[in-house]
């Protein structure tokens, strides 16, 4: 793998994203947004309910930086490739010495940088406006950042295959299939409170671990490592299988030259 | 083929075929292009030149045959053969949201170009488009679009070009202007140009051989002249009707 290929791949969006100030105000506009209505729905329920429930409800702003991180690990991956396809670009990079996983790499670190943009705003948000201090989690939003962005990443991934196969008809899926999941992944509830069927499926998704484990710092103060390991082993397995379906339907895509139709369109 | 052509082949395809739901976009196709010389891929709209340039390129699998380049498979030598080779065409842009300046750079850390900055500035004169450098790419003229594009193609000092319908769409100076450049980046550096167009005039004054598709079979294959005169007709042009009208004409 090449260092210097995916700088350049990553330059692109750097030039794109300081080119045209609107662009940084997509990237972070409806994270700000999903921020006030948690926060502002954090704060009624605080004033509304005993003080003990109150505290404990911080963690839905918690959840919900902490789901930005694994949506925008997946949107780094999927948009930086359709912004490919939608600027007719998409030849000019499967012709240059570039390997896939130099590209994945690419849209990999695009999405780190995503993050590090929103969460920076989030976090500052979510302090000065709700006084809550992400930090909270302290040591263990490392780990909690890094297997939410591995899975975010497998999440990219089958978005990205998914349009290769099926085209531009597709694209929804690079913002849809993190909502598919999102109810399954216990994002803002415990998974003990979800319905008993639904409960093994929920354990399936590494990224459940994580938001459990991340109620349990909140509340007690202390993270249970198996959750963590579980978690990571998952993400692993998930990482595995994703990056083979991309690689499986690309050469199915070469197979069928569906790459040069759907690249042109 | 010329058996007696001495030149390094650079590129060869053999008995290549590739179907599309039992449809032979190309059947059998075989070819050697060789160092320092520019070959002309012509055909009517579905003859097959395209198709022909993108299992080339490893943008399609062929179902049979196999393709050479530097005398290595290209399925799997992939990249190290497109470090060696670039490509252009008037249906395949840069992106119209950075400046040309940036699409350049970006594209000169892909190919690991050395010096890249002088690299570009050298190509956007070579190409008369370097009053162009701060433009944004997508608000370029046709014209100016394929000659930034040709900037891109030239970056690495391919030993190998692909240009697919180069002058599409540009008026008369300006295709005469791209021929020319072609013509001297080709003969400065010794290299292989694949060159697809529907212009004769592009054909004649820049190919040192051509071949004719038709149905993804080589139909016609020789210099300009050599072809003009086997088929009896006037011009390049005659003959290219011919064969895309009558077509079943066997080389």
């Amino acid at each position: 793998m090449n260092l210097r290929v995916i700088w350049a791949l990553v330059l692109r969006y750097i030039f794109l994203y300081t080119r045209n100030p609107v662009r940084l105000v997509e990237m972070v506009f409806w994270p700000v947004v999903d921020l006030l209505v948690w926060g502002n729905l954090t704060l009624f329920l605080q004033r509304n309910t005993t003080q003990e429930f109150g505290n404990y409800i911080l963690f839905l702003l918690g959840a919900m930086i902490l789901w930005d991180i694994m949506f925008r690990a997946q949107q780094g991956v999927a948009i930086s490739f359709l912004e490919d396809v939608w600027t007719r670009n998409l030849l000019n990079i499967f012709v240059a010495p570039v390997r896939t996983s130099e590209y994945l790499g690419a849209t990999f670190a695009v999405g780190v940088l995503r993050i590090m943009v929103t969460g920076v705003v989030l976090g500052t948000i979510a302090w000065f406006g709700y006084a809550f201090n992400v930090f909270i989690l302290e040591w263990w939003l490392v780990p909690f950042f890094l297997n939410l962005m591995l899975f975010g990443w497998s999440l990219g991934m089958i978005s990205t295959a998914l349009i290769l196969r099926w085209g531009q008809a597709a694209e929804s899926l690079a913002w849809a299939v993190p909502f598919f999941i999102q109810p399954a992944v216990a994002v803002f509830y415990p998974v003990a409170d979800m319905p008993a069927w639904s409960q093994p499926v929920a354990w399936a998704f590494p990224a459940t671990y994580i938001f459990e484990g991340m109620r349990e710092v909140m509340r007690t103060g202390t993270m249970n490592l198996t959750l963590l390991a579980q978690a990571f082993t998952l993400n692993l397995i998930y990482l595995a299988a994703a990056g083979g379906l991309f690689l499986w339907i690309l050469r199915l895509t070469r197979k069928r030259g569906l790459l040069t139709k759907f690249a042109t369109q | 083929m010329s058996a007696t052509d001495t030149r390094e082949v650079i590129l060869e395809a053999r008995e290549l075929t590739r179907e599309f739901d039992g449809v032979k976009a190309l059947d059998r196709f075989s070819f050697q292009l060789h160092r320092g010389e520019i070959l002309g891929l012509l055909g009517a709209n579905g003859a097959g030149k395209t198709t022909a340039m993108n299992c080339m390129l490893g943008l399609t699998l062929p179902t049979s045959g196999d393709l050479f380049a530097f005398g290595k498979t290209l399925e799997a030598h992939r990249i190290e053969i497109l470090k060696k080779t670039n490509f252009s065409s008037a249906y395949v842009s840069l992106p119209g949201n950075l400046k040309v300046w940036q699409n350049l750079i970006v594209f000169a850390q892909i190919y690991g170009v050395k010096n890249p900055k002088k690299k570009i500035a050298e190509l956007l004169e070579l190409l008369e488009v370097a009053h162009l450098k701060d433009r944004v790419t997508g608000q370029l003229s046709a014209g100016e679009s394929t000659r930034v594009n040709l900037c891109k193609a030239f970056l690495n000092d391919p030993e190998l070009l692909m240009l697919d319908e180069p002058t599409a769409s540009l008026d008369p100076d300006i295709a005469d202007k791209v021929r020319k450049v072609v013509r001297k980046v080709q003969s400065d550096r010794n290299i292989g140009i694949l060159y697809t167009s529907h212009n004769m005039r592009d054909i004649e004054e820049v190919c040192d051989r051509v071949i004719f598709l038709h149905k993804g079979k080589i139909v016609a294959e020789g210099t300009p002249d050599q072809i003009v005169q086997k088929f009896s007709e006037n011009s390049l042009e005659d003959v290219f009707i011919k064969i895309a009208r009558s077509g079943d004409l066997e080389a």
